[in-house]
């Protein structure tokens, strides 16, 4: 759904997303990396269950929550990707009892 | 130990005010959300090539940053202020935990964010802000692959489209909103055109480019709205449809005021901006006259107004911690407010041909979702009101609108102006969320992190402040 654009000559670093090992640019924030690697969506609303993506990009909206690197509920767009960082959709609300 | 001038962001404003503070003598601390300087609008500009598609504006922010790097002041990237006292005492996290830092002058330099465009399914994925194409550009060279619309007005609709076709990925098309009747009564606001002369010609320039890139522009969108089931498939307005996989929606910005608000500074409704904007004295200073607000956060200017805003702030901080007089403060800012002035000649001009159409600030349909977070439709919100809710803060009882992650920083520009047109009232009386510390989620575990208060009367006055 986005792509490095054509001109690019930004180094890559590799994260896995949903299991996934993708390369995206460094510099890239962990919302970008769901964006490059296709995912339809980031996260399932506590609310109704609906299929959310990033939306603002810059730590206003909330709607890029994710599972970073087991952590729930971080806000995607706001961490830089490093190299094998471990990046999961977040389905609905934190589950407290699992912890 | 108790710092003399805390500056919150680092964008135009807060780094033009830290380095200039830092120069008079002013110990000077500058924390950032981000990893590394510029704000928004010069988002990662360390990394942007000589040949960006992003454009001589964008890496002119370099020297600035540039400037900001060699400055002694102490910069803390990746930190969150989470809440700050009435008497600048500033909580911090970061990485490493949380800590509290009291400081003699306070800085907001928090900028703008991108005003809600509620249409029916924005909520899509799919759909994002305008300037979320652009942060992806900056941060991560990235853009969208397929077919992009860009749907709104303002200025940053038209370089956004520059920016994207520059770098491989030009839009099908820009849907334009502003509505007719906005260009004849821009027109009466050229009064300031000589003055602002040169972002005159910027503006007609961006118009030209989009021209010359072949990106077709359509004139008086109305009705739009987002077409899809669990994605985006097409974007629909009145009289047409367009298969797409991606909408960019752009409306203006408007001032971030989650902070101020928090702190309960003095604000007032700006009819001309259509958005809150605190009540500042020239110097920026606030009800609470040891924290100033400078750059977007304190009106909509644009980036270079806010480097001279956030100098002007400096000057005073400098003033009054008696690192230099008050003629030498007054003397210095003279040049600084010509500056000023010229930045800000063609704003009336800008607002009045932008102006978003009443619709996007009270959508009309009432399956239209208001809050993101908790969900909660625009006719949730008058059936609400209808049962009595008089205002934002009580509509959060009746609704939960405004009480999801974001704390309201999406729907709360829509939340008041649907209040007022359903209760037939101006927006400034209504008001506003009063938002709350934390300003940002942070964890139970780094709140009990935090060192232990030493006195009973520190502990009191935190309380008090929260």
């Amino acid at each position: 759904m986005f792509r490095p654009r054509p001109d690019s000559s930004r180094a890559t670093v590799s994260v896995e997303v949903e299991g996934r090992v993708v390369r995206v640019p460094e510099g890239a924030s962990a919302a970008a990396a769901v964006l490059i690697a296709g995912l339809g969506s980031i996260r399932d609303t506590a609310i109704g269950g609906s299929a959310r993506a990033p939306y603002c990009m810059m730590g206003v909206c909330f709607d890029c929550l994710a599972e970073i690197d087991g952590a729930p509920n971080c806000q995607s767009c706001m961490v830089t990707v490093t190299p094998g960082m471990r990046i999961r959709r977040q389905r609905g609300s934190r589950n407290i009892a699992a912890e | 130990m108790t710092i003399d001038f805390a500056v919150v962001g680092a964008g135009p404003a807060g780094m033009a005010a830290a380095v200039l503070a830092a120069e008079l003598g002013l110990d000077t601390l500058l924390v950032d959300e981000q990893p590394a300087p510029g704000g928004q609008i010069y988002r990662a500009v360390e990394r942007g090539g000589d040949r960006s598609p992003l454009g001589d504006d964008y890496l002119a922010g370099r020297d600035l940053v540039t400037l900001f790097r060699q400055s002694t002041v102490t910069y803390r990237p990746e930190t969150t202020l989470w809440h700050i006292e009435p008497d600048g005492t500033l909580w911090l996290a970061d990485g490493a935990g949380t800590e509290r830092v009291p400081a003699r002058r306070v800085l907001l330099a928090t900028g703008a964010i991108e005003r809600p465009v509620p249409i029916p399914g924005w909520t899509l994925p799919g759909v994002m802000t305008v300037g979320a194409a652009q942060i992806l550009l900056k941060t991560a060279d990235t853009v969208p692959e397929g077919r992009a619309v860009l749907a709104g007005q303002g200025p940053l609709l038209y370089l956004a489209a520059l920016q994207l076709a520059g770098a491989g990925a030009p839009p099908l098309t820009i849907l334009e909103t502003t509505p007719h009747r906005n260009y004849h009564a821009a027109t009466g606001h050229l009064g300031g055109w000589w003055a602002g002369r040169h972002l005159l010609a910027k503006g007609l320039r961006l118009l030209f480019g989009v021209r010359r890139a072949g990106i077709p522009i359509r004139h008086g969108v109305r009705g739009l709205r987002v077409l899809g089931r669990d994605r985006v498939e097409a974007v629909a307005w009145d009289g047409g449809e367009l298969a797409i996989d991606h909408l960019f929606l752009h409306e203006g910005v408007i001032p971030n005021t989650q902070i101020g608000m928090a702190l309960q500074l003095g604000h007032r409704w700006d009819e001309a901006q259509l958005c809150w904007r605190p009540i500042l004295d020239e110097w920026g200073r606030t009800s609470i006259p040891d924290i100033a607000i400078a750059g977007d956060g304190g009106g909509i200017f644009g980036a270079e107004a806010a480097a001279l805003s956030g100098r002007l702030a400096a000057l005073d901080a400098a003033a009054a911690l008696g690192r230099i007089t008050d003629a030498e403060r007054d003397r210095r800012a003279t040049p600084i407010r010509t500056g000023l002035a010229r930045e800000c000649a063609l704003r009336p001009f800008l607002d009045t041909l932008y102006r978003p159409a009443v619709s996007v600030l009270v959508p009309p349909d009432d399956d239209t979702i208001a809050c993101r977070c908790e969900e909660v439709t625009v006719g949730r919100i008058r059936a609400a009101v209808r049962l009595g809710a008089p205002g934002p803060n009580q509509l959060k009882a009746f609704t939960r609108c405004g009480m999801g992650p974001c704390q309201g920083r999406i729907c709360g520009p829509i939340v008041s102006a649907v209040i007022a047109a359903e209760r037939g009232v101006p927006i400034a009386e209504i008001g506003a969320y009063r938002p709350r510390a934390p300003y940002k989620p942070i964890t139970v575990g780094a709140v009990a992190g935090l060192p232990a208060l030493t006195s009973a009367q520190e502990i009191a006055h935190t309380a008090g402040g929260a």
